[in-house]
């Protein structure tokens, strides 16, 4: 049985023995059918050595897989009893900011207790400080799971991976002090915009002194849009380099908030709360550092171009994830309503209007899913022959595939990051429109989802970001000389590589970076509805009664895609920029 | 403090499907899953918080099938951190009364394998499983073990100075009631819903076993277990339809006991 629910505070509706996890076979899929998850296992777990030491560590793959099965089968519960029929009332209340700090909305603080009770804390981490040492992959399904249930939950909970740039970068007693922390439910957040600070990071101001009276790090200056900013362990960047203005001259922090929220104390207060469009449960906080103690992490100078590129790439599987699990909800209300609504005397799934557009809800999901857990893998495989590294020297061939998997993760985090987040507006605008009038009432529960899926192609890079991020690895041929590695033997996908690859072509031959600019979302769609087609294709061969069909109605809906995108490369040539730069005469902009 | 949580597995009548009963009118185990009796998880909720609050050492007692020796499991899961589970032939097919019995002599056995005869000893279970629907088992047991109980408990407020404190719930309102150790609570449906397993309890247990002990374990009289103890016998099940004509509110004063007790004679 799925999880299909709306937002009538008033009708009851039995959760009780549903499981987002096991209700949906997808996951499970996914979690089976990695096929580099014996790989990470073997790594992660180190042959099995630390089964001697930690009850919870597994003997064996088997038992490892069993083990994450069982890990997802919690998330699922709590997910469908607790975090998905909160969901409703966190979005009504928000949260609140009183006299500096944030008080969470009733529910958003009880969805917390539960998961950690549950333990689902420090996911990643090594068992040493109190982890669960699970693969990135699985933390994934997880972080979906819950985004299904309340994507701004979502926020508060994922969060926690920020201790990730801590594990890499902090040294061996920062570690052991704050890691167990975050294993045991302490929050997190990473305090980098600032009002004149956006997608351009380098013009972060906020300063950080060292003071040789304390013998520690001072922070003094304002941070806006930060997602749960009132948390435990903040990690801020800062300028440390006095006359610095690039980014080389910031540096990462920590801030430990625990003993000022406490205290009530001014280190760091919260100035406001927004008002946002959606995502209610998620804190977005102005923040005012005064004085506030702090730690360098890792070295200086560092902070923007190494530790904030590595911070970013996890928070953007994140918010893949994140968008993935908004899809998911979406699809489950329209196809609740499709089916409970009826219309001229049938249901309105019966009508081809509206089941043509749920079935591409379901193509959409499938094929951004399998995007997402794909570049999940590649990220899981690259950290943890990182995190090996530092314990012992790899080998020449683990040197190698390290690089291979590093710069795959690189090139497929922008892809699923800005699909997924594309895909999931796209789908809640279908959903309400699925509903018709009903869906742009405020008892329905699309109408959140819609609103909470907005920020997804905004927040961590934008879909701008994520296309200059993927463009070089589309023009460089990374995505092409993969596809063909993979072999596809299907003519509407070869046609549809074709076209990618001429379309590349095309755009490069005018040798200007403009065009380039002005194409380079085409040919990120097109890259990337052709990388998810091959990816649909797998898995519908693999489970042919689970993607069989989605995969089918993707391949028209992908390849309809390209072939538009195509058109609209060959018109645009340097000629015609111009028309796009002055469409707008500069006289309508009022001065 | 120790606290023994008594929890029943039960078929899942919350998911009853077009085969829940046989053609005879018994129920079909097997078509319906087997789950942790839900009030048994609310009393499992308020050992835990006790635990958290003062430390526990919290066992799960069950009798049935081997099988049953899942909701141990579910409990240790969830933070008990022990399990026993009473299963034999023998004590199959009991009614209320000798399965009491059979549980009072387990807890016996408990108590005096670990030498706890002191104060700091507390039984939980549900109020009543959602199969039988008695609410007979949990003050049958306390009063096989000469033990004070508190049924329709909502929350145990404290456990202080050899003296729980809890709310319980009654018609029309609650009243908080103090009540010596050790002691035997029956919670209610209305008190906290119990948490969710905890992910590395659950990694850690996942293949655990449990001791398991038969009625000569728990030195049980054979005359008082299993059928030959259960004095209750099924004579016939029927479908009803429930029509509601009228009630009537009776007090607990002797002369509206006989009443209800004649009016059940003329309607039998």
């Amino acid at each position: 049985m799925r999880r299909i629910n709306d937002n009538f505070s008033n009708r009851v509706t039995d959760f009780k023995t549903m499981n987002t996890y096991t209700d949906n076979p997808e996951y499970s899929f996914h979690l089976h059918n990695n096929d580099l998850m014996e790989r990470i296992v073997e790594l992660r777990e180190k042959n099995f050595r630390e089964a001697v030491e930690y009850d919870y560590a597994p003997t064996d793959l088997e038992d490892a897989l069993d083990s994450y099965e069982k890990v997802l089968e919690v998330v699922g519960d709590i997910n469908a009893n607790t975090i998905a029929p909160n969901a409703g009332d966190v979005d009504a209340e928000g949260s609140h900011c009183e006299d500096g700090r944030v008080r969470y909305a009733a529910k958003t603080a009880e969805d917390l207790d539960a998961t950690v009770k549950a333990g689902l804390c420090g996911l990643t981490m090594p068992r040493q400080y109190g982890g669960l040492n699970l693969p990135f992959s699985v933390y994934t399904l997880a972080n979906e799971i819950i985004s299904s249930g309340d994507a701004g939950f979502e926020n508060v909970w994922s969060l926690q991976d920020c201790i990730e740039t801590l594990y890499s970068f902090g040294t061996e007693e920062q570690r052991r002090k704050y890691i167990p922390l975050v294993c045991n439910g302490a929050t997190m957040s990473m305090d980098l915009t600032e009002p004149d600070a956006g997608s351009d990071l380098q013009s972060v101001t906020l300063k950080a002194t060292f003071s040789e009276e304390d013998q520690c790090w001072r922070l003094n200056g304002v941070k806006r849009f930060i997602t749960n900013g009132d948390s435990d362990l903040h990690l801020v960047l800062a300028r440390s380099e006095e006359g610095t203005t690039d980014g080389r001259g910031l540096s990462m922090f920590l801030f430990d908030n625990r003993e000022n929220k406490r205290l009530n104390g001014r280190e760091l207060t919260v100035r406001r709360i927004e008002n946002k469009l959606g995502i209610h449960g998620s804190p977005t906080c102005e923040l005012v550092f005064r004085n506030a103690r702090a730690e360098i992490v890792g070295d200086r100078r560092l902070g923007l171009i190494r530790y904030v590129m590595s911070l970013m790439n996890g928070a953007r599987l994140g918010i893949a994830a994140q968008s993935v699990g908004i899809q998911q909800a979406a699809w489950e209300e329209a196809v609740a309503y499709a089916r409970d609504r009826r219309q001229y005397g049938k249901e309105i799934m019966q009508f081809p209007a509206v089941f043509e557009m749920i079935a591409r809800i379901k193509a959409r999901l499938d094929a951004g899913r399998t995007l997402l857990y794909e570049c999940a893998k590649y990220v899981d495989l690259y950290k943890i022959l990182e995190y090996t590294s530092r314990e012992r020297q790899l080998t020449p061939d683990e040197r190698k595939e390290m690089k291979t998997y590093s710069r795959l993760a690189d090139a497929f985090t922008p892809l699923a990051k800005g699909m997924n987040s594309e895909f999931s507006n796209q789908t809640t605008y279908d959903t309400i429109q699925i509903h018709g009038g009903s869906g742009y009432m405020q008892e329905y529960r699309c109408q959140r989802l819609y609103r909470d899926a907005r920020i997804t192609s905004i927040y961590e890079g934008t879909t701008q970001l994520q296309v200059v991020a993927a463009l070089r690895y589309i023009t460089n041929g990374t995505y092409l000389s993969l596809i063909r590695e993979w072999d596809v033997d299907d003519e509407r996908i070869k046609e549809m590589i074709a076209r990618m690859e001429e379309s590349v072509e095309t755009v490069k031959s005018h040798g200007s970076q403009e065009v380039l600019d002005i194409c380079g979302r085409s040919l990120y769609e097109m890259t990337a509805f052709t990388v998810m087609a091959v990816l649909l294709r797998r898995d519908s061969v693999r489970a042919p009664e689970l993607f069989g069909k989605s995969f089918q109605v993707f391949l028209n809906l992908a390849q309809s895609e390209v072939a538009r995108h195509a058109d609209f490369v060959s018109h645009i040539t340097p000629e015609c920029v111009g028309n796009y730069k002055t469409v707008t005469p500069p006289s309508v902009i009022p001065l | 403090m120790n606290i023994i949580v008594l929890a029943k597995q039960v078929p899942d009548t919350h998911n009853v499907g077009p085969d829940a009963m046989t053609a005879e009118g018994t129920v079909n185990r097997g078509a319906l899953p087997a789950v942790f009796n839900p009030e048994d998880l609310n009393a499992l909720e308020q050992a835990l918080r006790l635990k958290e609050r003062y430390g526990a050492s919290i066992t799960m007692l069950t009798m049935g099938l081997p099988k049953a020796a899942d909701v141990l499991r579910e409990g240790v899961f969830r933070g008990a951190d022990e399990g026993i589970l009473l299963t034999d032939r023998a004590l199959g097919g009991a009614d209320t009364l000798a399965t009491s019995y059979s549980l009072s002599q387990a807890i016996r056995k408990i108590r005096s394998d670990r030498g706890l005869s002191g104060e700091d000893f507390l039984i939980l279970c549900g109020r009543q499983a959602i199969d039988g629907d008695t609410a007979q088992v949990g003050p049958q047991v306390a009063e096989k073990l000469g033990l004070p109980q508190v049924t329709y408990v909502e929350e145990v407020l404290s456990v202080e100075d050899g003296v729980a404190r809890v709310r319980r719930h009654i018609d029309g309102g609650v009243e908080t009631v103090e009540c010596p150790l050790p002691c035997l609570l029956t919670v209610n449906g209305s008190a906290a819903t119990c948490r969710s397993r905890n992910v590395k309890r659950v990694m850690a247990n996942k293949h655990r076993e449990f001791t398991q002990w038969g009625a000569a374990d728990i030195a049980a009289d054979p005359a008082q277990i299993g059928k030959a103890g259960s004095p209750t016998n099924v004579k016939a099940v029927r479908n009803i339809v429930f029509k509601a004509k009228e009630s009537k509110t009776l007090t607990a004063s002797d002369e509206d006991i006989k009443t209800l007790v004649n009016e059940l004679r003329r309607v039998l």
